[in-house]
């Protein structure tokens, strides 16, 4: 902090272009120090090596240089669970029960007859967990302390939720629809990871379960042999291994629905909300954030005067599709417009790059900011929750110019 | 909505379970005292102790001891109320802020 701290105050001393809507002097945005000190990179079977947070229950981030690119390879893809006890699934005794007081006619599914009975539909889409960038909050907040890569985009294929919802008979009394996974806890005490969806969601027609990710069978870390996506919201709602899908009458009751991944209320531009869960003072998380993150410049880079200097990134948005990218290189005082790569869909990552050469010496900072074609953007300081959540703060990459 | 698959589900649909994940939480080195031992056999039960070296040093005694608390109460740790105040000022001392 106390370094990248003296590079902003150096560069306030009067290196950069005036401008006159520059950042409020912060503390900059760095992980914990225990949390630094205890991640390591550790390579999963099947995965090349991802930065480690905690062994067990395996909650591991993509290092940043694997978001580079508008697709993150299914190898390369974060992994995250909140329960330690993950079975290996075979395929072949693999069963979806699809019941629930809310369903006529419940019914079981097969890999093969999921894969054959119902319409394929592919699309690529943004998986973040609803903590990701939660070590990077000031002030920090107990959890799993995640830097930027708590995120992937990939290109998933599997059957409308509404196809399967359909066939059960949804009954006019339908609320929700739950999900439960084959993973568990280690001890029955624990609350067992249940989620639901509101019923619109769930009845959306980019809601899917899939079964190929990529191209290829969903990986074990990543939810093998199916899993819920459920574009343009958190991660928590994209339930792996899935094994039962509910249609409830009422609202599902548990720890991880009224109490985990809440926010309070009115506080959060969120378009789609969730108002069978709501309470007098909170509400569950729903939409990602507009974000954009700088994949190729690191704190402390050096770079020579005269020089181009390129500056790369992704960007990506709960799903109404990024207009623009801006960068600037004198603490948010002036803007510019950076390229955008090839629109892969309004729920993809979209590339970026921006092109600046530096006319003076010193101390500088690069940073970038995504507006949505809402006109939703990123915040200069966090609002702060007591989970860590909706962290899309504007980073501020310290560089040397010599 | 069956909310309790875990074991019910291993036994009708033939799941294999797996320990844990491939790589390896015996090279995790908390701090040494004369809780730890007892650090360790509670809280490993559910997770591996990296979670408690991530969360550091930023947790003052009232946020620390909230984490206890919710893992007992809402997790199910089998935690003694006399072990309690043991932990917390381990938690405090080595991975916390007074």
């Amino acid at each position: 902090m106390t370094r990248r701290r003296s590079l902003l105050q150096a560069a306030a001393g009067g290196l950069l272009l005036a401008g006159a809507n520059r950042f409020a002097p912060l503390a900059a945005a760095e992980l914990p120090a225990g949390t630094i000190e205890s991640e390591r990179l550790e390579t999963l079977p099947g995965k090349q090596p991802l930065l480690k947070r905690s062994f067990r229950p395996p909650n591991y981030e993509s290092p940043l240089s694997y978001l580079s690119e508008a697709m993150t390879p299914n190898e390369r893809f974060f992994v995250r669970w909140h329960l330690a006890n993950i079975p290996v699934i075979d395929v072949a005794s693999w069963r979806l029960a699809i019941d629930g007081d809310a369903a006529e006619r419940p019914f079981d599914l097969t890999m093969e007859r999921l894969r054959e009975e119902f319409d394929p539909v592919e699309l690529v889409a943004v998986c973040q967990c609803a903590g990701n960038r939660r070590g990077l909050t000031d002030p920090h907040v107990p959890g799993v302390e995640w830097g930027n890569g708590a995120v992937g985009n990939a290109r998933w294929k599997g059957v409308r939720l509404k196809d399967i919802l359909a066939r059960a008979g949804l009954r006019r009394e339908a609320v929700e629809v739950a999900f439960n996974g084959a993973d568990g806890p280690v001890l029955e005490a624990t609350p067992n990871f249940v989620k639901s969806l509101p019923i619109s969601k769930a009845l959306e027609e980019n809601t899917l379960v899939a079964y190929e990710m990529n191209g290829a069978p969903l990986p074990h870390w990543n939810g093998f042999p199916a899993r819920l996506i459920v574009p343009g919201w958190a991660g928590t709602y994209w339930v792996k291994q899935v094994v039962s899908i509910g249609a409830l009458t009422q609202p599902l009751k548990n720890f991880w629905m009224t109490t985990a991944y809440r926010l309070p209320k009115g506080r959060y531009p969120s378009v789609d909300r969730f108002l069978s869960q709501e309470s007098e003072t909170t509400t569950p998380i729903t939409e990602i954030d507009v974000t954009s993150v700088i994949t190729n410049i690191s704190e402390g880079s050096r770079f020579r005067v005269g020089t181009p200097i390129l500056v790369k990134g992704i960007a990506w948005d709960p799903g109404f599709g990024i207009s623009r990218v801006e960068v600037s290189v004198d603490e948010g005082g002036t803007w510019r417009a950076a390229q955008l790569g090839a629109d892969l869909g309004r729920f993809s990552f979209r590339t970026w790059q921006f092109a600046f050469t530096a006319r003076s010496k010193g101390a500088a900072t690069v940073s970038s900011r995504a507006i949505n074609a809402r006109g939703m953007t990123q915040t200069e300081t966090w609002i702060a929750n007591p989970a860590g959540y909706h962290n899309n703060v504007i980073e501020r990459i310290g560089i040397q110019i010599a | 909505m069956k909310t309790r698959v875990s074991t019910a589900a291993a036994a009708a649909f033939g799941l294999a379970c797996v320990a844990s994940a491939g790589a390896d939480e015996t090279s995790i080195r908390l701090k040494d005292g004369p809780e730890l031992a007892s650090v360790n056999a509670y809280c490993s039960i559910c997770h591996s102790t990296d979670y408690i070296e991530m969360n550091s040093r930023f947790l003052e005694r009232a946020a620390w001891e909230a984490e206890v608390t919710k893992m007992i109460k809402i997790m199910g740790a089998p935690i003694p109320d006399s072990d309690v105040p043991r932990i917390v000022d381990y938690l405090i001392r080595n991975y916390g802020v007074e």
